[in-house]
């Protein structure tokens, strides 16, 4: 089955008020070519699923997100994402604040077709007392009180990998692959953006095989994007482009995100964006991050 | 033997380093650059047991140096330890983190994900509560705060609660505030812990030249004073050097507000 997609097909895959999962973590591995598109589109009310960083902050300041699940938006070394803050003091955004470890639980938990997983997590904090559909529940097995963490079902998740082939076969070598697999397993629809689009054969060596975390049923679209994780990181391809996201943070406090939108995105192909950052050569050629 | 002179940050460093003398074999985190080196530091002299992450995805025998560090650098790797396992980690409870909160209540609970009575348009939206609700119901946690003051040790409760800490009215039903592991707090100006009366905060050893008045002027609540109140242990040459070694371009010296030295003048 050839699964194979144009970027510019990516939005007529959506629709408005999807619960849309996004991979990668913070600044890492964000399929930012994919989010780019969905910021240029008509698209609304969505949910949005994230281990979050700018991909949550431009989708809130395009005002395309109705409801925030998340636990953190950051951009680590810049550890307050601008738009994220900025959508939420001004009282936009309906949000489900949990712990990290607590969507890891729900993704998995819809992975599996499971209502939720009990866990101890949240219990005696404001998780609990923000989120009033967050229940907590009696365990058959003993005395204490266990917090039901919901499944996270997903419409869509979108994740970037280093290589796939077009049956869906998705490779991530870089040296995590964070919760992406469960991004993937939690949705019905998976649309991936790589790097390389790969010849079947590639995954031929066990070595190449032992990087692809899910299955090909798991994924139900490829669509090849070179420097498509810009301006985040695609380790061990390209770090993160800490100019462009300075310029970016910087953009909240002069111009806002309108002037932003407009320099680098707006009626812009990826390849015209591209051009607008420096170049494909010069997003590969960004350094790795060092922790 | 005992360094005579020595920086603040380096005093809560050694401080902070104590917090795993005992903790055997657990995954200790420091989160930030002196929690960091302060783990760092416990690794390479108190408990040689510690594991230690390189703050991406593998698990070191040995801890990296903050800060860049030169093109030919090869890190000692010995376990891959990408996100997803360190919440198995968490969960099983064999963790002792130092995080730094933006607040920190009565109750030993702490925040950095928003400030604000509003929660839904909050004054100052921060991080989110990240994985501080998971880590604190699962393993010990510390905290390491730069600048103690009445506005991190608030009056009230923080503003978005993100620890369970010792708050009866918050204790899960079947729990036990014993199985809550709030250690330490480490502070420009002393070590205190949440072991006084009825899980008080208490003043466990101040810095040089700090007094009792000033720590209880700082803090947005009563404070337990004990009544044998020892000064801190000034760090020992040995452990200087380590420090240098693990911080070798002393962004140490940019943790606090004009890098005070540990012995007030």
């Amino acid at each position: 089955m050839n699964k194979e997609l144009q970027l510019q097909q990516l939005v007529g895959q959506l629709r408005d008020g999807m619960t849309i999962g996004i991979g990668g973590w913070g600044p890492r591995r964000k399929p930012m070519a994919l989010v780019r598109e969905i910021l240029k589109s008509d698209l609304k009310d969505l949910t949005i699923v994230s281990y979050g960083g700018a991909d949550v902050g431009m989708l809130c300041a395009a005002g395309k997100v109705k409801k925030l699940v998340f636990a953190f938006v950051s951009l680590d070394f810049i550890p307050l994402e601008p738009y994220f803050r900025e959508a939420r003091q001004n009282g936009e955004l309906e949000v489900m604040e949990i712990d990290e470890g607590m969507m890891l639980l729900g993704l998995r938990a819809a992975a599996w077709g499971c209502p939720f997983i009990p866990t101890k997590i949240g219990l005696g904090t404001d998780v609990i007392r923000n989120n009033p559909d967050l229940k907590v529940i009696d365990s058959p097995y003993d005395e204490k009180e266990w917090v039901a963490m919901p499944a996270l079902k997903l419409d869509v998740a979108l994740i970037h990998a280093d290589r796939a082939d077009r049956r869906g076969v998705c490779q991530i070598k870089g040296p995590d692959l964070y919760m992406d697999d469960w991004m993937a397993r939690a949705a019905d629809t998976t649309i991936v953006s790589c790097e390389e689009l790969v010849d079947s054969e590639t995954f031929t060596d066990e070595n190449e095989a032992r990087f692809v975390f899910w299955e090909r049923t798991q994924t139900q679209a490829v669509i090849e994007v070179p420097g498509g994780a810009h301006p985040s990181s695609c380790t061990p391809l390209y770090g993160f482009d800490i100019p462009h996201f300075q310029a970016y943070n910087a953009s909240a406090k002069e111009g806002g995100f309108a002037a932003y939108f407009e320099n680098y995105i707006q009626g812009k192909t990826e390849q015209e964006y591209q051009a607008a950052v420096g170049g494909l050569d010069a997003i590969r050629a960004l350094p790795l991050p060092v922790y | 033997m005992m360094a005579t002179e020595y920086s603040l940050a380096e005093l809560m460093i050694c401080a902070n380093a104590s917090a795993y003398d005992n903790d055997g074999e657990v995954l200790v985190t420091g989160i930030g650059v002196l929690p960091r080196i302060a783990a760092s530091l416990a690794m390479l002299s108190s408990n040689p047991d510690i594991l230690m992450t390189d703050s991406e995805s593998w698990l070191l025998s040995e801890p990296n140096p903050v800060g860049n560090r030169p093109a030919d650098f090869k890190q000692k790797n010995e376990t891959w330890m990408g996100f997803s396992r360190i919440f198995d980690n968490v969960w099983s409870g064999k963790r002792h983190l130092t995080g730094g909160p933006t607040q920190i209540d009565r109750f030993a609970q702490a925040n950095i994900s928003a400030l604000g009575s509003d929660y839904k348009k909050p004054k100052v939206q921060m991080l989110g509560v990240r994985g501080f609700p998971g880590n604190s119901i699962c393993h010990a946690n510390s905290y390491l705060v730069p600048a103690h003051s009445s506005r991190v040790f608030v009056e009230g409760e923080c503003d978005v609660v993100c620890t369970i800490g010792y708050n009866p009215e918050r204790l899960p039903k079947g729990y036990d505030f014993d199985e809550i592991d709030v250690r330490q707090v480490y502070t420009n100006l002393g070590v205190f812990d949440f072991r006084g009366p009825n899980r008080q905060m208490q003043i466990v050893s101040l810095h040089p030249g700090v007094t009792v008045e000033e720590v209880q002027e700082n803090t947005g609540f009563p404070v337990h004073i004990p009544e044998n109140i020892p000064t801190t242990a000034a760090p020992t040459e040995a452990q200087l050097e380590l420090i240098h070694r693990i911080d070798p371009q002393n962004l140490r010296a940019k943790q606090l507000k004009d890098n005070p030295p540990g012995v007030r003048s």
